[in-house]
């Protein structure tokens, strides 16, 4: 950087000779820079020669961008702001997209992988050539190993055997391939087979080696594992062809890739496992109007996340305006003490407050009851019961959220003239008309849009709902489970990440449903924002 | 204000703080009992909020110390509680780092420098900024997957690749930043070009050893904010040697598993320092409330 902007903006006025690390950052310069691009370029290349055409295009556009900014001679700013900007292309205008995207797919645990990487898969598929299986024992040969075949009419490990290997390593990791020879009675004989125990412990090794037999003209030339026992001739169980179909070798039944379910379906309409990953249209968004079972949890979780963040935010602005009121009345005393100890909500990290409400509402175990066991004698099911869980959780919410209504009153409320307090005062006006005639309207403007950005908070308030209820109570009888006090956001990430079957697709066409919400959440905002700066 | 003050008033004050006191109280509440349960022995409530007999085997095993019960058998720590708050610090720490840094370049072109677009492309970060990265967890989920398999070192299960998560976290901190860089004369910066500076030294040393303030401030309000993060850590991590201290909280209050006064013990732990730098830190992080940013 140093070097790179001293090259372009050192004037006339220049008086210093460059240091050392200057001029040593300016030689080290190109050959850098060249490094790195070829290291970009490397890495663009292992992900497309993987089939990822459309990712390696995205990070050789970022690439991209990044050379030129630092390295061209336009777009000064540019150099300044493109690590920030890119961090947010990345890390959130693109997975808005992309998750908009995955909205329109069948992307879930049965359809995770693309077609090509199943029908990889697939081909990788191979099954014994029953009648050729050859017996093996593997003898220690110093610190290296030999592989000994013979057929199995030879019977035991002990018959002189027909082939065997050279001297092997004996390590797991990549395929190797060895050529057998013709046993040689007159060679001296193998030290004595590996026992059992042994032998697992080269499993994997073994797993990696492919054998040829020296006969070149034998069918089944090359063996491979295929247990402790046995190497054997393996065939594919798939042949490819040309359209992109696979035809299985046992019967000869041909599968066509059905691009609207995402499996590979053969003419009698049997499936294959895996499904890949399709685009299904708009049949997730469907599936929120059509399909009835899915519709009715679906509606009201909608319903409760809207009552959930308005309630919070009406109470929470009624508290909270009340308490910065208060404190803003001089009469009163220990207002900054006050002040910190309501304050204190706020403070407390949200993940442990959360927690700490989730065992004080115990219903076994928690305070809370403790308390009302004591003064009442009743025990609330507080988990259990969906009424009470909403209501705990507009409890908790609103312990958690006043604070931030107080303290933005707060400082709408010093903006308030006072002479309009005291023409009140001589007019012998209560509190309340002045809290109604006075305060209210004026701070109501300014404190619109802050509202509303709550209630967007709110509505997407995955943390209080993920620690306290995960959703539960469910709804009894769904198909996919959904939970009572489920908002939208948190039944998202229970169809994507728990236990229903992994739905990414479903999941994604819910958020890309609360991107549309949002947006118009944050349109009225800038709505409100501007009329209260006239 | 010179207002006579009636009769009724000396009883409007006295109600006041009469609601004060009874609403401290309610938000006080769950706070302090977490204290005294922490204190309390055994894992169940037993009667008094105020323990009758003190005990730190909580507090033993939050700091990761095997504790001996009363009938001689060795009670191991649940969790790794200390192991999950040094994730979380390193995590909150190299996060915030990285966006001060890269939030100061970016705020630095938007104050000082003109060039196309630039209304365009604050505002445009401002309002990606309203999107949540909880609403993308399934693309992030899929990105971060893809990631590991060329990259491992920055894949699912790598605290590496939750920082870079992080960095999209911007906007507002560029708000700020900027914000306090226009308050500074730019005639400072100017003379020191006239003296033979370039851009960059003008920037890095005329310019940034005055803005030190609210640097500080936005790292301050960066590893908090990375420190309660939970939707994007909780599935980027999985594995219990890896977790950050929000994620793994949650698993003393296992239904079948609850450990109420090992959790009580684990939170005061780590709730206390992160609730002490907020409060030093209440007077900027109010100021900047103001400016529309939300807690996360």
């Amino acid at each position: 950087m140093n070097a790179l902007s001293s090259s372009l903006g050192q004037g006339a006025y220049s008086t210093l000779p460059p240091t050392l690390t200057e001029r040593l950052a300016k030689w080290l310069q190109w050959p850098a820079a060249i490094a790195l691009m070829l290291g970009a370029l490397y890495l663009v290349f292992v992900i497309y020669t993987t089939g990822q055409a459309a990712w390696a295009v995205g990070l050789l556009a970022l690439f991209g961008a990044g050379f030129y900014v630092y390295l061209s001679r336009g777009g000064f700013a540019w150099r300044y702001l493109f690590p920030g900007v890119a961090g947010m292309l990345v890390f959130i205008a693109f997975p808005l997209v992309y998750t908009a995207q995955i909205g329109f797919t069948n992307y879930s645990s049965t359809h995770l992988l693309s077609e090509s990487r199943v029908r990889e898969y697939l081909l990788e598929q191979r099954d014994a050539v029953e009648d050729q299986v050859l017996g093996y024992s593997l003898h220690a040969s110093g610190a290296e190993y030999r592989l000994a075949l013979r057929a199995p009419q030879d019977g035991s490990p002990e018959a002189a055997p027909h082939w065997v290997s050279p001297p092997l390593a004996l390590r797991a990791g990549k395929e190797l391939r060895v050529e057998l020879a013709a046993a040689d009675a007159a060679a001296p004989p193998l030290n004595a087979a590996l026992p059992l125990p042994e032998l697992i412990q080269h499993r994997e090794a073994l797993a990696g080696l492919v054998l040829a037999l020296p006969d070149a003209s034998a069918p089944f030339r090359e063996l491979r594992y295929l247990g402790l026992r046995e190497f054997g001739p393996v065939k594919p169980l798939w042949t490819a062809n040309a359209d992109g179909s696979l035809t299985r070798a046992l019967d000869a039944a041909v599968f066509k890739p059905n691009r609207d379910t995402g499996f590979f379906e053969s003419a009698s309409g049997e499936v294959l496992q895996p499904g890949f990953k399709a685009f299904i249209g708009v049949a997730n968004y469907a599936r929120m109007l059509v399909d009835a079972e899915f519709r009715g949890p679906f509606l009201s979780i909608f319903s409760w996340t809207v009552v959930f963040s308005a309630l919070t935010v009406v109470f929470a602005t009624a508290i909270g305006m009340l308490f910065a009121v208060m404190l803003n009345w001089e009469g009163m005393r220990f207002r900054t003490t006050y002040r910190t100890l309501l304050f204190l909500p706020y403070a407390v990290p949200g993940f442990i407050s959360i927690l700490v409400f989730k065992g004080l509402f115990n219903q076994n175990f928690g305070e809370i009851n403790a308390i009302l066991d004591a003064l009442f004698g009743v025990k609330p099911a507080w988990f259990a019961d969906p009424l009470l869980a909403k209501t705990m959780l507009l409890i908790v919410n609103v312990w958690l959220g006043y604070p931030y209504i107080m303290i933005l009153c707060s400082g709408l409320l010093k903006a308030i003239p006072a002479d309009l307090y005291e023409a009140s005062a001589l007019a012998g006006a209560s509190p309340f008309t002045n809290f109604f005639k006075i305060t209210a309207p004026l701070i109501i403007k300014p404190l619109a849009p802050l509202l509303v950005s709550a209630f967007a908070f709110n509505f997407n308030n995955f943390v209080l709902i993920a620690l306290l209820t995960d959703g539960r109570p469910d709804f009894l009888s769904t198909k996919l489970p959904a939970g009572q006090t489920d908002i939208l956001v948190s039944y998202t990430y229970r169809i994507a990440f728990k236990d229903s079957g992994s739905d990414f697709g479903l999941a994604a066409a819910i958020s890309t449903l609360i991107f549309f919400l949002v947006a118009a959440l944050s349109l009225i905002n800038l709505r409100l924002s501007a009329k209260a700066q006239k | 204000m010179a207002i006579v003050l009636g009769k009724q008033a000396r009883w409007r004050t006295f109600a006041a703080h009469a609601v004060m006191w009874v609403f401290i109280a309610i938000t006080l509440f769950p706070l302090l009992a977490v204290v005294s349960i922490s204190l309390r022995p055994g894992n169940f409530a037993t009667g008094s909020l105020i323990p009758t007999e003190i005990s730190l085997e909580h507090w033993q095993l939050a700091l990761g110390i095997p504790y001996q019960a009363a009938d001689g058998s060795l009670v191991q720590p649940p969790f790794p509680v200390l192991t999950w708050l040094w994730n979380s610090i390193k995590i909150a720490t190299a996060s915030a780092f990285l966006i001060v840094a890269i939030s100061t370049t970016a705020a630095y072109a938007f104050a000082r420098m003109k060039f196309r677009f630039d209304r365009q492309v604050l505002n445009g970060m401002l309002l990606l900024q309203m999107f949540p990265p909880v609403l993308a967890l399934v693309a992030i989920y899929a990105i971060f997957e893809t990631i590991g398999t060329y990259v491992p070192a920055l894949g699912i299960e790598t605290h590496a690749g939750l920082v870079l998560a992080y960095l999209g976290g911007i906007a507002t901190h560029v708000w700020t930043i900027k914000g306090y860089f226009e308050t500074i004369p730019v005639e400072i910066e100017e003379n020191a070009k006239v003296d033979g500076a370039t851009h960059w030294q003008a920037f890095s040393r005329v310019l940034l050893p005055m803005a030190i303030p609210i640097l500080m401030v936005v790292f301050v309000l960066a590893f908090i904010g990375t420190i309660i993060e939970y939707p994007v850590a909780s599935i980027l991590l999985r594995e219990e040697g890896n977790l950050t201290l929000a994620v793994g909280s949650k698993y003393f209050l296992h239904d079948q598993r609850f450990l109420w006064g090992d959790f009580a013990a684990a939170a005061v732990l780590s709730g206390l320092p992160i609730t002490l730098v907020f409060l030093l830190a209440q007077r900027w992080i109010v100021s900047g409330l103001t400016a529309g940013g939300v807690k996360g």
